[in-house]
C-alpha cells in the first residue's frame, strides 16, 4: 500500500453524521457502493453483519447507515438517522442477519440486493476505519477496492483489447489512473476491471465506455470520499 | 517546488525560513498536494466551520439523547451553570468545555459533524476554537487559519504516529484533537510557530497513556467528558505556551513516543470495550441493556 498523501481535510473531516466513522460513515459508504451494484429499483435487500458489525450495530445506528446507503444517502445526510421510515414510506424492504462465522475484517457486511426486474447481486465489504471501506467481493467475485479515490466499477468479459479500449478513453479525458486491476472468474467469461482515479469522472466518460462494445456488461461509478 | 513537510522540525524550518504561519505553510500544502485555489481550499473549511457551530448550537439549546440513551444533555446543564453561576474555571473554560460536549453529545445522538480528527474526538477542536473566537472577537477567517493550524498538526500526527483510539488509546484520539486545538489557539492568539509546537506537546504530555474504555463500545462514555477535559487541556496548554513555557521534549520526540505508549496499551484498553471503565460492573450491566439480546430487525 502506498503512503496516502493526507489532505487538511482528511484530518478535520469527513463531515459526517456521527456517532462512529467506521460503524456509521463508513457503513453508509458500504451501502452506496451496494446501491450502484444492485441496480435500479431495489426492492429487498439483507444485511449480514459479521463482527463488530454484528456485536454493536444498533447502538452505532450501523443499521441506519447501512439502510441509508442503499436508499442513496452520503455519510453526511442529515436524514440518515431516518432512514428505516424513509424505507418503510419508500416500499424497501430490509432485514439484518447477525453471523457468528469469522470475516477478514471485524466490521464487515454482506449485502444482498433484489432489484425490481427481480435480479440478485451482493457485495461484501468492511469498514476498516475513518469513514474508510474495502470491497473485496461483487456478486462472488473476489476484488479489492477502498472507495477512497473516484472508482470506475467495469463488468466485462474477459476478451483481449477490452481493457486497451477502456483507457484510451481515460486518457481522452485525460483522467490519471491511480490504481487499477481487473478480476476474472475464469478465462473468456465475466470479469471486473476497477480503476481508481485521482480526477473526478464525468458521466460522458461513463457513457463513452457503455457504448465501447458488448464486451462491457455494466459501468458503475463511486464518488470518492 | 516541493511544499510538503514531514514532522514538526521540517514544518518550523519552512515557518522559519519563510516567515510563515503554520496555517499558511498548511494551506500551501493543500494547493500543492490536492492542485485546488487557495479560495476553493478556504471555503471548503468555511463550510467545516458552519456545521462545527451548528452543532455546538445543538447542543447547548436543545434536549439530545444519543442513540443508546447513555448520554446527552449535559453540555446544556454546563451551560446553565456557568451561565448562572460564578464558576470555578471560570466562564470562558467552561463555554469551551461545554461546547466540546455539545458536539459529542450530538454525535452521539446521529447529527451532523465533522471528524476532527475523528467522530469520537470532534468536539476539542471546534468546541476551543469557536468559544475563543466569540470571547475575543475573532472573525471567521481566523477560525478558519486556525483550523488550517490544527490540520498541519494532525497531519503530523497521522503521518507518524496515529490518531486511531483503536490503535493507540485516548491519548492518540483525543489527545492528537487537542494538540491541534491547542496549537491553533496559540497562533490565533498571536504566538508564534514554535510557541504553537510547545502548546501542542504539552497537550498530549499531559495525557499520556490515556486510554481507550469506551461503555459497550460506544463512542458515548466516557468520550463526552474526555472530550471536556480535551478542551480544559488545551487551554492550560495553549496559555502555558503563549506565557513562553517551553516543552522539555520537542513535539516530534512527543509524538514518537505517544505511538510508541500506544503500542504498548494492551488490547483490552484500545477501544474493544474489554477493559478499564467498559469492564466495571456498572459498564458490563449496561453494555447487557443495551446489547443483551441478539434480536434480529
Amino acid at each position: 500500500m502506498q503512503i496516502k498523501n493526507y489532505s487538511a481535510f482528511d484530518i478535520i473531516g469527513p463531515r459526517m453524521i456521527g456517532p462512529s466513522s467506521s460503524h456509521t460513515a463508513g457503513a453508509a459508504r458500504l451501502g452506496k457502493v451496494a446501491r450502484k451494484i444492485g441496480g435500479k429499483g431495489i426492492q429487498e435487500v439483507t444485511f449480514i453483519l459479521y463482527g463488530s458489525f454484528a456485536q454493536t450495530y444498533k447502538g452505532h445506528g450501523t443499521d441506519r447507515a447501512l439502510v441509508a446507503g442503499v436508499l442513496g444517502m452520503d455519510p453526511n445526510d442529515e436524514n440518515l438517522s431516518k432512514s428505516m421510515e424513509i424505507a418503510l414510506r419508500d416500499g424497501l424492504k430490509y432485514q439484518f442477519v447477525l453471523s457468528d462465522d469469522e470475516a477478514s475484517h471485524p466490521n464487515t457486511v454482506k449485502i444482498i440486493m433484489i432489484n425490481e426486474e427481480g435480479h440478485q447481486s451482493e457485495i461484501v465489504g468492511a469498514s476498516i476505519g475513518g469513514g474508510n471501506i474495502l470491497v473485496t467481493e461483487i456478486n462472488g467475485l473476489a476484488v479489492e477496492f477502498t472507495g477512497e479515490y473516484p472508482t470506475i466499477m467495469i463488468r466485462h468479459m474477459d476478451k483481449p483489447g477490452v481493457v486497451a479500449d477502456v483507457t484510451h478513453i481515460m486518457d481522452e479525458f485525460e483522467i490519471n489512473i491511480a490504481f487499477m486491476k481487473v478480476f476474472r472468474q475464469r478465462k473468456g467469461e465475466d470479469a471486473f476491471m476497477i480503476i481508481e482515479t485521482d480526477n473526478d469522472v464525468p458521466k460522458k466518460v461513463l457513457e463513452k465506455i457503455r457504448g465501447l462494445a458488448d464486451e462491457i456488461l455494466h459501468v458503475y461509478l463511486v464518488e470518492g470520499l | 517546488m516541493n511544499k510538503d513537510f514531514m514532522n514538526g522540525n521540517d514544518l518550523l524550518g519552512r515557518c522559519r525560513g519563510e516567515a510563515k504561519k503554520i496555517w499558511e505553510v498548511m494551506i500551501e500544502r493543500e494547493i500543492y498536494i490536492s492542485g485546488k485555489s487557495k479560495e476553493e481550499i478556504m471555503g471548503y473549511m468555511k463550510g467545516n466551520l458552519e456545521i462545527m457551530k451548528s452543532a455546538i448550537k445543538r447542543g447547548l439549546q436543545e434536549d439530545i439523547k444519543s442513540v443508546s440513551g447513555l448520554v446527552g444533555g449535559d453540555a446544556k446543564r454546563l451551560r446553565k451553570y456557568y451561565e448562572t453561576n460564578k464558576t470555578l474555571a471560570g466562564e470562558q473554560m467552561n463555554k469551551a468545555v461545554a461546547s466540546a460536549m455539545a458536539v459529542l453529545e450530538v454525535n452521539a445522538s446521529m447529527g451532523q459533524i465533522v471528524a476532527a480528527p475523528t467522530a469520537g474526538s470532534s468536539g476539542i477542536l471546534p468546541g476551543v476554537l469557536i468559544s475563543a473566537g466569540q470571547d475575543f472577537n475573532l472573525d471567521d477567517e481566523q477560525i478558519v487559519q486556525g483550523l488550517f493550524t490544527a490540520a498541519a498538526i494532525g497531519y503530523i500526527i497521522t503521518r507518524n504516529a496515529t490518531v486511531a483510539g483503536a490503535e493507540g488509546g485516548c491519548q492518540a484520539e483525543t489527545g492528537a484533537a487537542a494538540a491541534m486545538a491547542a496549537a491553533a489557539l496559540v497562533e490565533m492568539m498571536g504566538g508564534t510557530p514554535e510557541q504553537a509546537l510547545h502548546g501542542a506537546s504539552m497537550t498530549i504530555k499531559n495525557i499520556l497513556g490515556l486510554v481507550c474504555d469506551p461503555i459497550a463500545g460506544l463512542v458515548e462514555a466516557p468520550c463526552v467528558k474526555r472530550n471536556a477535559i480535551g478542551a480544559a487541556n488545551a487551554y492550560i496548554s495553549a496559555d502555558m505556551a503563549l506565557a513562553g513555557i517551553q516543552s522539555i521534549i520537542p513535539f516530534d520526540e512527543v509524538v514518537d513516543a505517544m505511538y510508541k505508549v500506544g503500542k504498548s496499551i494492551p488490547c483490552a484498553l484500545r477501544e474493544t470495550a474489554l477493559g478499564g471503565l467498559a469492564a466495571t460492573p456498572t459498564g458490563k450491566k449496561i453494555q447487557e441493556k443495551i446489547f443483551g439480546s441478539k434480536t434480529q430487525n
